[in-house]
């Protein structure tokens, strides 16, 4: 299995407080790897690293074999390669949610209009809101954002989906279409990186289980191991905890 | 004989000097619109490079740029914020004149201190509105893979100026208001023209009545233009559903109301 992404001993650190202390490891092409740990473990600073919102402080990240922190290095086009779906949507709330889908893919990658319009219907008609074309952002549920949000970064065709706690700031009767849309994306094919508190999704949907806590991966396994076998006393309260509400 | 009153005045002067009173309000509504527009393009720009982020991976020839630009640009923000126009207008016009030999006609010099005046309130305005806009659309636009650029022009700022349009349009009356300090560069402008209107009639209460009716039609329309320019911005508040096979009747509004 060929790699999207390789991390090598990443470091990131915001004032005194170290978030990430050394992180290894990487995601192949075709996966789905749910990455699990309480609130303050670095989940979504690893996410946020991988793709530059954050800046590490060390270590590597390796994008088909060239190292993203390199001075230098075109940060521009590699994110657009890696899409990314946040726990807050963020939607241009400026635009329409054809024009969310179309912006980047215009602009980004250069596309004329037309084809950008025809790809991005493609994708809202995955994710069932190709009837919403012409809505604002402040006009939908947060369920149809985050399922706008998705589309948005599945137009840009990016080589691997990168998830921020997509169901987290939605209300529970929404959560379940969402995660809808994450399981036929990963039934699909595609391959994805998930910060998630759903349990569900990481144990029934991911073919892999990153558990994090306090800056260091602690355990990195297939499902299967990790929900009825955990290595670690460390994951294992957190599962209990964390499979309490089920 | 009986003496003339206030309205006698009044009606004299707007027959006599009509004519002065509408060139001299059509010379401040020429340096007040265009010293906003181009101070609202100076802003625009200035924002845009202030808010330009530094990152680790940058080498230094691009850091030590950014620098430079940011302190120049606090420095001209501090100054024409901190000194009155009326000043800027006397150094402006005559320091020009003095040192560089350069002769502005006084109406040029007057757009000129109104724009980059208004360029320096307009910065911080713009700061302001960009700063209002949610930092996670920031965030999507870069992880989307857009540049700096493209992430103000087509994401923020055009929230940013729909945000700041009632601080855009404060500057404006202000400048309308204020374009009359430039009398002291013999612009003939509205203050300037009602000073000399004043010197030949030799009814001062009168002739600044007249002036000051003016200068309020002038803000007053311009106000009520930008709420309606403000409220066409806005939208109407409805979107389209696109037709789909179980939709047999094409299309209906949503959020518009009952259906009628």
């Amino acid at each position: 299995m060929s790699e999207v992404v390789t991390i090598k001993n990443l470091h990131k650190s915001f004032g005194q407080n170290e978030i990430l202390k050394g992180i290894d490891f990487s995601v192949n092409y075709g996966e789905v790897v749910s990455l699990i740990g309480s609130s303050g473990s670095g989940k979504s600073t690893l996410l946020r690293c991988i793709n530059m919102l954050e800046h590490a402080d060390k270590g590597e990240i390796l994008f088909h074999g060239d190292n993203v922190l390199e001075k230098g290095y075109d940060v521009t086009k590699y994110r657009a390669k890696l899409g990314m779906v946040f726990q807050q949507f963020n939607l241009f709330d400026n635009k329409n949610v054809l024009d969310n889908c179309t912006v980047g893919q215009i602009k980004v990658l250069k596309k004329d209009k037309a084809e950008a319009e025809e790809i991005a219907r493609k994708y809202l008609e995955k994710v069932g809101m190709a009837e919403y074309v012409n809505a604002k952002p402040k006009q939908l549920s947060g369920g149809q954002k985050q399922r706008v949000a998705i589309a948005r970064a599945l137009s840009m065709e990016p080589e691997a989906l990168l998830f921020d706690e997509p169901t987290s700031a939605l209300d529970p009767e929404m959560v379940g279409e969402v995660m809808k849309v994450m399981k036929d994306l990963a039934e699909s094919g595609l391959t994805m990186l998930v910060v998630t508190h759903e349990m569900s999704f990481a144990r029934d949907v991911s073919n892999r289980v990153v558990f994090m806590d306090k800056g260091v991966i602690v355990e990195d396994d297939i499902p299967q191991n990790i929900f009825n076998n955990p290595k670690h006393e460390r994951t294992r309260e957190f599962l209990s905890r964390a499979l309490e509400k089920y | 004989m009986a003496t003339k009153t206030f309205w006698d005045w009044v009606g004299a002067i707007v027959t006599n000097y009509g004519q002065m009173f509408i060139s001299g309000a059509g010379t401040t509504l020429l340096i007040a619109i265009t010293g906003t527009v181009i101070g609202f393009i100076i802003g625009l720009i200035v924002a845009i490079l202030r808010t330009i982020p530094v990152l680790p991976q940058d080498n230094g020839a691009k850091k030590g740029f950014l620098k430079v630009i940011n302190a120049i640009l606090a420095i001209y923000i501090e100054i024409f914020r901190g000194t009155p126009m009326m000043v800027q207008a006397m150094i402006v016009y005559y320091g020009l004149m003095e040192a560089f030999k350069i002769d502005l006609a006084p109406l040029t010099a007057g757009i000129l201190i109104v724009s980059i005046n208004t360029g320096a309130y307009m910065s911080e305005i713009v700061r302001g509105g960009i700063e209002s806009i949610d930092k996670g659309q920031f965030d999507a636009a870069h992880a989307i893979g857009m540049t700096h650029w493209q992430t103000m022009t087509n994401v923020i700022l055009p929230q940013a100026i729909r945000n700041i349009l009632p601080a855009t349009g404060n500057e404006f009356v202000i400048n309308i208001k204020d374009t009359s300090v430039l009398n002291v560069i013999s612009v003939s402008e509205l203050f300037f023209v009602t000073k000399t209107v004043k010197g030949v009639a030799l009814r001062t209460f009168e002739t600044f009545f007249v002036a000051g009716v003016i200068y309020l039609v002038l803000t007053f329309t311009i106000t009520r233009i930008l709420r309606l320019i403000e409220k066409k911005m806005d939208g109407d508040g409805t979107y389209t559903i696109q037709a789909s096979s179980n939709m047999p009747d094409g299309q209906f509004k949503v959020g518009g109301g009952l259906p009628k």
